[in-house]
């Protein structure tokens, strides 16, 4: 069980709930996002919830509790999420490009041709279980 | 204090709604039903992660839960960035 | 002077940026960190020197501090934009490859249009093709091909073109 200082001021308590919950929130909404969605391009929209607003969240109210209750500045959450917004853009380029690649190697049809590979004409045969590959 | 019990309450949900989305991105990522779909999953799932540690850290008034934050970020970036590259061609070191 | 300066720092705003980051992670503006942190900014500029990056410039500060808010008020409303597509029930959202052609050029006002474009929810960069200046991005709800070209073309391109060019 939590145990609270008797002297942090109401208003704070009530922010950083606030704050906690939205972050919460927000990453569960991007995981079922992840769970509801049909296809994998559709499905690399939402856990960025996650990684922008709801990982930000949690990491203001992280910062204003600390400050309050170390009684001195603490920032250094900053340092996270420069971290996240640093990273999270390159991994998701990098898969969308790799998933590219692997659905134009399978004949998938409905996506573009990915950078570096010969057109349409010179694609590879679809293979015939196309429809739900295993791997 | 009326604010304080709040705080508790919600520090507490906020943890069981963060476990619920690792549940979410741990089904995605046992479904597949392709291996992007898994890497994906994975990426989501060490984010999460990160944010329930944050909030075990409000709850236990403990600052030093914020390194654990960090090297969680670390690996996951790298983890993710190199399946990624492994996808892409079946190697992941170039 | 100024060409022992270039030689020591050939990233200020890199070593700068090491410093801080040094400091925030030792919480402390203690003189000895001050010192050790000011080391690791050169030798981290001296290091990234060797990988010649090409070298920027930010023409204008200003709009750039502007540009940061509109971006995290875009990040604001698509997080409410996704979350209604996501908790809709039974609705499925019309996604696909939306290509866009971009006037810009400049390595970091591009970089800078990757990490937005991908970090807001709702938006992917999938490819950028440097030699037709074709950008490949996958939108989630592409009812409207025209509001999303609108809105990287004269919301985000507009600006970087005047930060960076």
């Amino acid at each position: 069980m939590m145990e609270v200082s008797p002297t942090l001021p109401a208003w704070v308590a009530i922010v950083t709930s606030i704050l906690v919950l939205l972050g919460a929130a927000l990453t569960l909404i991007g995981t079922i996002g992840l769970v509801r969605l049909n296809n994998f391009y559709s499905r690399v929209h939402p856990p960025t919830l996650g990684t922008t607003l709801g990982i930000g969240c949690v990491l203001l109210a992280s910062m204003l509790y600390f400050s309050v209750v170390k009684q001195r500045l603490v920032v250094h959450e900053v340092l996270i999420a420069i971290f996240v917004t640093i990273t999270t853009p390159v991994t998701l380029m990098l898969l969308v490009s790799a998933a590219l690649r692997r659905d134009w190697a399978i004949g998938d049809p409905s996506v573009p041709v990915p950078p570096g590979l010969p057109e349409e004409a010179e694609r590879p045969e679809p293979l015939p279980e196309s429809d739900q590959p295993t791997s | 204090m009326m604010a304080h019990s709040i705080l508790i309450w919600s520090v507490a949900t906020a943890e069981m709604m963060i476990v619920l989305a690792m549940a979410c991105a741990a089904y995605r990522m046992l479904k597949g039903p392709r291996a992007q779909d898994r890497v994906l999953a994975l990426d989501a799932f060490y984010v999460c992660g990160m944010i329930l540690i944050l909030t075990f850290g409000i709850e236990t008034s403990d600052i030093f839960y914020f390194e654990a934050v960090l090297v969680i970020a670390l690996v996951g970036f790298v983890a993710t960035a190199a399946l990624a590259k492994f996808l892409m061609r079946g190697e992941p070191i170039e | 002077m100024s060409a022992i300066t270039r030689r020591v720092l050939p990233y200020p705003l890199l070593s700068v940026f090491l410093l801080i980051m040094w400091l925030l992670l030792n919480q402390s503006l203690s003189p000895g960190h001050l010192i050790l942190g000011s080391i690791i900014g050169v030798a981290g500029g001296l290091a990234t020197s060797s990988l010649q990056i090409p070298s920027g410039r930010v023409r204008n500060l200003h709009l750039l501090v502007q540009f940061a808010f509109i971006v995290l008020y875009d990040i604001i409303r698509s997080n409410i934009a996704v979350s209604r597509i996501v908790l809709t029930p039974g609705r499925v959202a019309k996604s696909g490859f939306l290509t866009v052609k971009l006037d810009i050029r400049n390595e970091y006002a591009l970089a800078i249009l990757a990490c937005v474009v991908t970090s807001t929810p709702g938006t992917v960069w999938v490819n950028f093709d440097s030699a037709k200046g074709e950008l490949l991005l996958h939108v989630l709800d592409l009812v409207d091909e025209d509001e999303w070209t609108d809105l990287i073309k004269n919301r985000y391109e507009r600006l970087l073109k005047e930060i960076f060019e």
